[in-house]
């Protein structure tokens, strides 16, 4: 059975990108455009493992990230944040909102995979 | 979708977000100190850097990071945004622009420029954040770390004895195979409750482990306490595991990287003989196991696994124990599920309804061009069919009338919608005119305060396409010719601050766009001195004002002594008049001594259809724009009266109006008709008051498919472009201004004449 990852990022460049990588690479990709959003799509899709940027209007990924653990159904899931590499603060906030990992960007397809796998069975 | 479709995605995105910036940081100027809004600046950069890192574009990636940076210091109320952060962070926009156009287009970008932008965003950022505190996020990472365990790629190569690890090569036991010196890394692992919390997976760690080379894995369950006193979330399995690896302790480290915080966790390397001496502590025996992922649930990384099923019971129990862990947080979970399902529902559905407001789809500009093109054709065949039936119906069956009606509203109605599709609103074009602004004011030292309003007023994309560059000409003209400098302004009793005003707005069926500066006004005097040395007038003509001011629309003028590199560039405000003619618009200007000038343009909406009064002029059809026309009579032999040589007036209620003799203008016949055989048109033009236009005869109404005739044939003076009518012959559509402006002595030729003589 395909893997389904759930992909939140408000910039339309990285959205594009995440599904074709994760297409390529064989997942079931569901997108959202902010945090709010994000949660409305997890109600109705189900996840394997969510993949979220952090800086997004409406509500961010430290915002989305403590909404999905609050999910008595949802707190479980992996959740992958998009960060930089300079900000060790924003890492450490998106682990305190409840974030399992992290992908360092510049947005490199084999990180992202790699970053995948680790979490998921 | 391949990459360079994204790439086109991400410039069209930057594009977008260039557009945000700008908009944040005017608001953020205005004293908006809405945190919204800074946000949204700070996003946009953030964006465009996010993409351009991961296309490589390294120059947008630096200059971007270093704004950001800046930004964020904003953010954090760390600098206060006043009005000279805000010029430097006005001009970076722009910078980021060019970059960002750079890399699409190639091309290079004012390097000096961007590197002192650099130095001066990197001034704000340090400049407020050392003095309070070490803000800048480099600092902040180093200074946290040491609190909590490092993360490995922090970790400096030295080991907790405070041991360097000294580079040691095989090469010189070629003899013996290297991998016998493989080292074996002892972990002990003991996972917080924090860790499943996050949605990490002790079994996934151990997997991960194994793939390191040969691992033993030994589970201590002696903390699980008895199950009815058991917590199902809590952690209470911890792991001894020693792999065999040549990654060294950092690559063990790695695998615990997004887990390390909520884990203790203890590596160290170790040699083969020291194995044995762990084994003998009173530790329980340590087997080398292979590493059954088939206990793993399904999925691509357990299918691609090549390592045998032969599993020890100890490393089963081990796995089996790690899954039941994660499991029974699962069904915990699960178990409150049902309760909260109702309201998550709820709330979906309010969420729903919520993001249904305002959704866009995104349309290739062709596609959309088609469309309205193929509507064009829909809109003439629809006039030719209703004219045929008419011209056959000799028994009055209404039905297909009533029929055609239909039709006919309903053609209506599509080529409304489908010019609605088009329809943007004119703020890009107004933003990008906010920079304008800002270069000129820098480059002649002129203080500037661009105002503008009506940004939302919608209009063809194509006008819009096109209003860009008469209008950063004319924005130069204002602040280089219009606004006088500071000190002389200061001196006159003005505000040093000059402004500039650009407002858009509807007005019958027009898009009316006007440029207001509170300069100096026309200095008539100059313009008419330069006029004469232009041998544009005659040395004792007699021109009212507004002809004076009208005289800088003709070609090769300019007030400018010199000229400047701004104004300059080789063209006037004709080519001004020009380009706002060729979108069938109307350019005037007034202008007061001492308080500034007013530039008035009006636009048609759309450049696609027009209503039209379809006329007769000496066996000619042509259509008159409807916008144009006031008022149409029929002229009576006690209201004509006649003037000068062969000028003629019409008295309209007590006033007069020229008479203007379209056949006569447009050569389509020689002598003067008899006004009492047509009628007239009362229309209004740009400037020049009412006229009254002489036709034979008013066929009827109708909207036109607008065709250009310059495309298709070659300009005709007095003629605006060309549509089909319903009975598919050709007809003219006439160019009011050009021969209400003939009509005034000027021949209709007036650009070839003025440039033989100018």
């Amino acid at each position: 059975m395909k893997k389904k990852v759930l992909t939140v990022d408000d910039s339309r460049t990285i959205r594009n990108m995440l599904l074709v990588t994760l297409n390529n690479a064989g997942f079931e990709t569901i997108q959202a455009e902010d945090g709010v959003e994000g949660l409305e799509v997890l109600e109705t899709s189900n996840p394997d493992v969510i993949v979220t940027d952090i800086n997004m209007p409406r509500l961010d990924g430290f915002g989305f990230i403590e909404g999905v653990r609050r999910n008595e159904k949802f707190r479980a899931i992996p959740i992958l944040v998009l960060t930089t590499e300079s900000d060790a603060e924003k890492k450490n906030r998106a682990r305190q909102a409840g974030a399992t990992g992290w992908i360092v960007k510049p947005f490199d397809p084999t990180k992202l995979i790699d970053a995948i796998e680790r979490v998921t069975a | 979708m391949d990459m360079n479709e994204i790439k086109e995605i991400f410039f069209q995105e930057c594009e977008e977000q260039l557009a945000e910036l700008e908009s944040g940081l005017l608001k953020l100027n205005d004293g908006d100190r809405d945190p919204e809004t800074v946000n949204a600046v700070f996003r946009a950069v953030h964006s465009i850097k996010g993409g351009a890192g991961a296309f490589g574009l390294d120059d947008l990636v630096s200059f971007a990071h270093v704004f950001e940076t800046t930004l964020d210091c904003v953010r954090s109320n760390k600098l206060e945004p006043t009005q000279d952060v805000l010029k430097v962070m006005l001009k970076s926009a722009d910078v980021l622009a060019d970059l960002t156009n750079a890399a699409r287009d190639g091309g290079s970008v004012d390097e000096a420029r961007s590197r002192t932008l650099i130095r001066e965003l990197e001034a704000l950022a340090h400049g407020e954040t050392h003095a309070a505190e070490p803000a800048a996020p480099k600092p902040v990472a180093a200074a946290s770390k040491p609190a909590e365990p490092a993360p490995v790629v922090a970790k400096p190569d030295v080991n907790d004895e405070g041991f360097q690890p000294i580079p040691f090569s095989f090469g010189d036991f070629d003899d013996e195979p290297a991998a016998q010196y493989v080292p074996t890394c002892q972990i002990v692992f003991r996972p917080n409750r924090e860790l499943y919390a996050k949605g990490n997976e002790a079994v996934l760690l151990l997997r991960d482990l194994s793939r390191l080379g040969e691992m033993s894995v030994y589970c201590d369950m002696d903390r699980l306490p008895p199950l009815d006193k058991m917590n199902p979330e809590e952690a209470y399995f911890s792991w001894k595991v020693s792999v065999t690896t040549d990654k060294g302790e950092d690559g063990v480290r790695s695998v615990f990287e997004f887990a390390e915080w909520d884990c203790e966790l203890d590596v160290r390397t170790i040699e083969e003989e020291i194995v044995g001496d762990a084994a003998d502590d009173d530790e329980p025996p340590m087997q080398a196991v292979p590493f059954d992922l088939s206990l793993l649930e399904d999925g691509p990384a357990a299918g691609g696994e090549e390592e045998p099923v032969a599993s020890e019971s100890d490393a089963a129990a081990a796995i089996a124990a790690a899954d039941t862990a994660s499991k029974v947080a699962q069904v915990a979970s699960r178990a409150a599920e049902n309760a909260k399902a109702a309201a998550a529902a709820a709330t979906a559905a309010q969420a729903n309804q919520a993001s249904a407001a305002g959704q866009t789809i995104r349309v290739d500009l062709d596609r959309v061009d088609r469309l309205i093109n193929l509507v064009g054709e829909l809109v003439i065949n629809q006039a030719m069919l209703s004219q045929s039936v008419v011209e056959n119906d000799n028994n009055g069956v209404s039905s297909i009338n009533m029929g055609l009606e239909e039709l006919q509203q309903l053609t209506r109605e599509i080529q409304d919608s489908v010019m609605a599709i088009r329809a943007q609103p004119v703020k890009p074009v107004f933003q990008r005119m906010a920079r304008t602004v800002r270069e000129i004011a820098d480059i002649t030292g002129k203080s500037v305060r661009l105002i503008t309003e009506g940004e939302n007023t919608e209009v063809d994309k194509t006008v819009i396409d096109k209003l860009a560059e008469p209008l950063t000409h004319m924005i130069r003209n204002a602040v280089d010719h219009g606004l006088e400098m500071p000190e002389k302004r200061e001196a006159l009793g003005k505000n040093p601050e000059g402004t500039v005003r650009l407002t858009a707005k509807h007005r019958s069926g027009r898009i009316v766009i006007e440029l207001a500066d509170d300069g100096a006004g026309i200095n008539r005097e100059k313009v008419r001195q330069k006029a004469i040395d232009n041998d544009l007038i005659a040395a004792d003509a007699n021109l009212s004002d507004e002809e004076i001011d009208n005289l800088i629309f003709h070609a090769g003028f300019s007030t400018a002594d010199k000229v400047s590199d701004l104004s300059g560039r080789g063209v006037g405000m004709d080519v001004v008049k020009r380009s706002i003619q060729a979108l069938g618009g109307r350019i005037s200007i007034s202008s007061k001594p001492g308080q500034g000038s007013v530039f008035t343009m009006s636009l048609p909406l759309t450049l696609a259809v027009l209503d039209g009064m379809v006329v007769t002029v000496a066996g000619q059809t042509l259509v008159v724009p409807l916008t144009a026309i006031v008022e149409t009579l029929q002229p009576e032999a006690s209201a004509i009266h006649s003037f000068g040589a062969s000028q003629r007036l019409i008295s309209i209620r007590n006033s007069f109006c020229p008479l203007v003799d379209v056949g006569r203008i447009l050569n389509f016949r020689s002598t003067q008709a008899n006004p009492m055989d047509g009628v007239a048109l009362l229309v209004e033009s740009e400037g020049g008051g009412q006229r009254a236009l002489m036709v034979d005869a008013i066929q009827g109404q109708r909207q036109v498919v607008i065709k250009s005739l310059e495309a298709n044939y070659t300009h005709v003076p007095g003629i605006a472009a060309a549509t089909i009518l319903g009975d598919g012959r050709v007809a003219l559509i006439l160019d009011v201004d050009a021969v209400v402006a003939a009509s005034r002595g000027q021949p209709l030729r007036q650009d070839i004449s003025l440039a033989a003589t100018g």
